[in-house]
């Protein structure tokens, strides 16, 4: 057993648990501050410090081991406001993000957010890459960020960044990344009406001959 | 931290020692007999004493596990005579209950329809978002490279369904998969692509052709975001932590809305709509026959419960979908999804002797059924192969140093970057050593019976996604249920906004639940027994051994 602190009390708790199934053995029953409980969603924004350490580490409860003498509080959430676009709105030019989002130039390169995030993204480097407009960069420094919030809350510079992160990826999938020409033939073809009588026919079938049509199916290699 | 103790270690050498021979094994795919005498052994579906007859309801006699009849047949969390229905909080066109994947599509949609984005409502139990959609890793199939086709795509789903499916469904998701890629294309979501644009496709359990679509392997978390955001930049309202707890009904007895309740402020709000879109998503924190589970926290079959009560069918409940690659090691991750697309690129379940023992994309209930027979003990009729950790889990380990050997240095990392940021937290490399698992609760195959529209057959409600039966049969292939919440999200929310538009509503009742409730009383249901679940509790035992109401 080892003891944490959870918004300032102390509870005994075993070794080898999560920040968020601690809680819930501490007799927490979590509504703000989980969702996935896989590392997938950001819900569980947490901050915590360790004895004999002054610094401030930010994670995901769901993802995070808990340490004997950890301090832990959880982020209910984040205010944080989202620009108001319509994507077709927006022409995808380097300028596109700092228009919505002109904090960005207040950056002042902490790397905080870096140090922040629960995902090891290199956040400052988006944020970089945004001031020079290069969206496609953004995009992909980016990509796997759950929006946790946690570099958000902790940047002097108050840029919301998982917010223009959103926008990046979006103006790259839909307008740097060449359409799938395969796709929109099949689109129209199945417009058509190309593979109606076959989808008759098969939706006819007894379960005897399809279960013979499913078994005689050719498999890609 | 977690590096493999030394008995797991052993087991290691062994595979290390068979993989050479492994990289150019191929094992056979099964028969449909063997798949079969597989199932009966081994698949949890198949045990003894798992399951029962309801016996009260729209689909009395029907077989459902115990933990999901126990919701069924349970009194409701609010007295109907305690509810004042005259007092209306929101009167919309649409409301829409979830806001997962289904829900946002229908939302969406709706709007499209011509409904405006102020006339809909979406009320979700968590955050906006917070589902199963945004925990989805591997892929969505479509039929839209030139040597696939939707009637392609048909018979694989319909035989991976054990052709159990309503056709006319499944023909409605295999004919609207292309559209609903291009729609996502053009609303920007990163697909994995060549460098023309071509889609990169590979295979899933039980697909005949490469069709399953990938963003990395945060393919739901990708599409989720960007629905939201399109979502939000409708200015679409959403209502978060306020859960449906009550379909309401007006004196005709057609669905007119639902009564939430502020899981905060613990106060209930009438939302009072023409049409309303049930979109709550999935089972998994049932914990069905104690599986732990892949699901989100609100998993928890609220819509089959408050869609039975107004008089819903339900079907092919009977049968659950367990992934056959859960983590099983470390413990803190016990449970949690290893996508399909691991196995889909090439990493192979072994023993703890190092034998591959089963085709890597056998359909999931086989597959799963032939991880549990490895596991099983001699003396239970298993083969009793398994690898049992420090905390007595036991499962089988998946060879994930191949995907970076036949596939190239880098390759895990780039196209599996969220399972190994998951391993590497604990100090596990799945690049160079493999990963345990063992099938964890993943899927509710079966749901609300609804027709090609999302119609569920009672006036004025409208179904999509996990929570709706009949896509699947009796077994979902991997990337067929994003695709099943775009499509049926997409067709329930456009059936909902042309419902909308000529419906009137009357003086709303809770006469349906009074109704129900003189129906478990005849069936000497116990008094205690309440739904929908909403949450599960997952307090400590001695906290709950003390706990006081109070305040
Ligand atoms: C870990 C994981 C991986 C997966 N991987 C894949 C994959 O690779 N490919 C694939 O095709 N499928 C995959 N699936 C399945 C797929 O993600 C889901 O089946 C699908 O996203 C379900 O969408 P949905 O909108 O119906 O439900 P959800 O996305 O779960 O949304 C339901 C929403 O309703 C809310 N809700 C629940 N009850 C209430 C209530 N009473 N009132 C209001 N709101 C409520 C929930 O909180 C949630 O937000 C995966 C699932 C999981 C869990
Ligand atoms: S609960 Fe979703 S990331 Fe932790």
């Amino acid at each position: 057993m080892l003891t944490v602190y959870i918004m300032g009390k102390g509870y005994r708790v075993p070794e080898g648990l999560t920040i968020m199934k601690a809680m819930e053995y501490a007799g927490y029953r979590l509504v703000r501050g989980c969702g996935c409980r896989g590392g997938y969603c950001g819900a569980c924004a947490t901050v915590y410090r360790l004895p004999g350490d002054y610094r401030l580490y930010a994670d995901l409860a769901c993802q995070t081991t808990v340490q004997d003498g950890m301090y832990i509080a959880q982020l209910p959430s984040t205010p944080a406001e989202r620009a108001d676009y319509q994507l077709s709105q927006v022409a995808p030019r380097g300028e596109a993000l700092l228009a919505l989002y002109p904090e960005l130039a207040r950056c002042v390169a902490c790397n905080t957010c870096t140090r922040s995030c629960p995902q090891k993204l290199e956040v400052m480097d988006a944020v970089q890459a945004a001031l020079r407009g290069d969206i496609r960069q953004v995009a992909e420094l980016t990509f796997d960020c759950v929006q946790c919030g946690l570099c958000a809350m902790r940047c002097p510079a108050e840029i919301a960044h998982y917010h223009v992160w959103q926008l990046a990826r979006r103006l790259c999938g839909a307008y740097l990344t060449p359409r799938a020409q395969h796709l929109a033939r099949r689109v129209a073809e199945v417009e058509s009406g190309a593979f109606d009588a076959e989808l008759d026919r098969l939706m006819g079938m007894g379960k005897d001959e399809l279960a013979k049509a499913y078994q005689a199916r050719d498999i890609e290699p | 931290m977690a590096t493999y103790p030394k008995e797991m270690q052993e087991s290691i050498v062994q595979v290390e020692a068979t993989r050479p021979q492994r990289m150019k094994a191929r094992f056979p795919r099964l028969s449909l007999a063997e798949q079969e005498a597989l199932l009966r052994g081994f698949h949890p579906d198949y045990k003894e004493g798992g399951k029962r007859p309801l016996q009260v309801g729209p689909s009395q006699g029907e077989l459902v596990p115990h933990e999901v009849a126990d919701l069924l047949e349970a009194y409701p969390l609010l007295d109907p005579r305690e509810v004042d229905l005259s007092k209306v909080d929101y009167d919309v066109d649409v409301l829409v209950i979830g806001g997962g994947g289904a829900g946002t599509v229908a939302a969406l949609w709706a709007c499209e329809a011509g409904i405006p984005a102020d006339r809909i409502l979406i009320a979700t139990k968590l955050r906006h978002g917070d589902s199963n959609s945004m925990m989805a890793q591997g892929g969505i199939q479509a039929a839209d490279k030139p040597h696939d086709s939707p009637a392609i795509h048909y018979l694989d789903v319909i035989g991976g369904g054990h052709f159990a499916g309503d056709p006319k469904l499944v023909r409605a998701l295999v004919q609207d998969g292309p559209m609903i890629i291009r729609w996502h294309e053009a609303l920007g979501v990163m697909y994995d692509k060549g460098p023309d644009g071509t889609m990169i496709t590979i295979h899933g359990g039980g697909t005949s052709r490469k069709r399953m679509h990938s963003a990395k392997d945060y393919t739901g978390m990708e599409i989720m975001r960007v629905l939201r955001d399109e979502a939000r930049s409708r200015g679409i309202p959403v209502l978060e932590f306020s859960p449906a707890v009550e379909l309401l009904t007006d004196v005709h007895g057609q669905v007119a809305g639902a009564v939430l309740w502020n899981l905060e402020t613990e106060e209930y709000l009438i939302v009072r709509a023409k049409a309303t879109v049930l979109a709550t998503g999935g089972w998994g924190r049932l914990h069905i026959q104690g599986f732990p589970t892949t699901n989100h926290y609100g998993a928890t079959a609220d819509g089959l419960v408050l869609a039975y009560r107004v008089g819903a069918k339900l079907r092919d409940l009977d049968s659950v979908q367990y992934h056959p690659t859960g983590a099983a090691y470390p413990e803190q991750l016990v449970g949690l999804l290893i996508t399909e697309k691991v196995r889909g690129l090439d990493a192979q379940p072994v023993n703890r002797d190092g034998e591959l023992f089963v085709h890597p994309l056998e359909p999931r209930d086989v597959e799963s059924a032939a991880f549990i027979r490895e596991c099983m003990p001699l003396e239970q009729g298993g083969r009793g192969r398994g690898v049992v950790t420090p905390t007595g889990m036991v499962g089988v380990w998946l060879d994930t140093p191949m995907v970076d050997m036949i596939h190239g240095k880098g390759t895990f990392q780039r196209a599996l970057s969220s399972i190994w940021r998951m391993y590497v937290r604990f100090d596990i490399d799945p690049t160079r050593e493999p990963i345990l698992v063992y099938p964890s609760l993943h899927y509710q195959n079966g749901g609300v019976a609804i027709d090609e529209n999302g119609w569920t057959g009672i006036p004025g409600l409208f179904a999509g996604g996990e929570v709706e039966g009949g896509v699947h049969g009796k077994n979902r292939l991997m990337g067929n249920s994003l695709l099943d919440y775009n499509v049926f999200g997409r067709r329930a929310g456009l059936a909902a906004a042309a419902w909308a538009k000529d419906a009137r509503v009357g003086r709303l009742t809770l006469a349906h639940v009074k109704r129900y409730v003189e129906q478990l009383k005849a069936a000497a249901v116990p008094k205690e027994r309440r739904a929908p679940l909403l949450l599960p509790d997952y307090r400590g035992e001695r906290v709950l051994a003390r706990m006081v109401d109070l305040l």
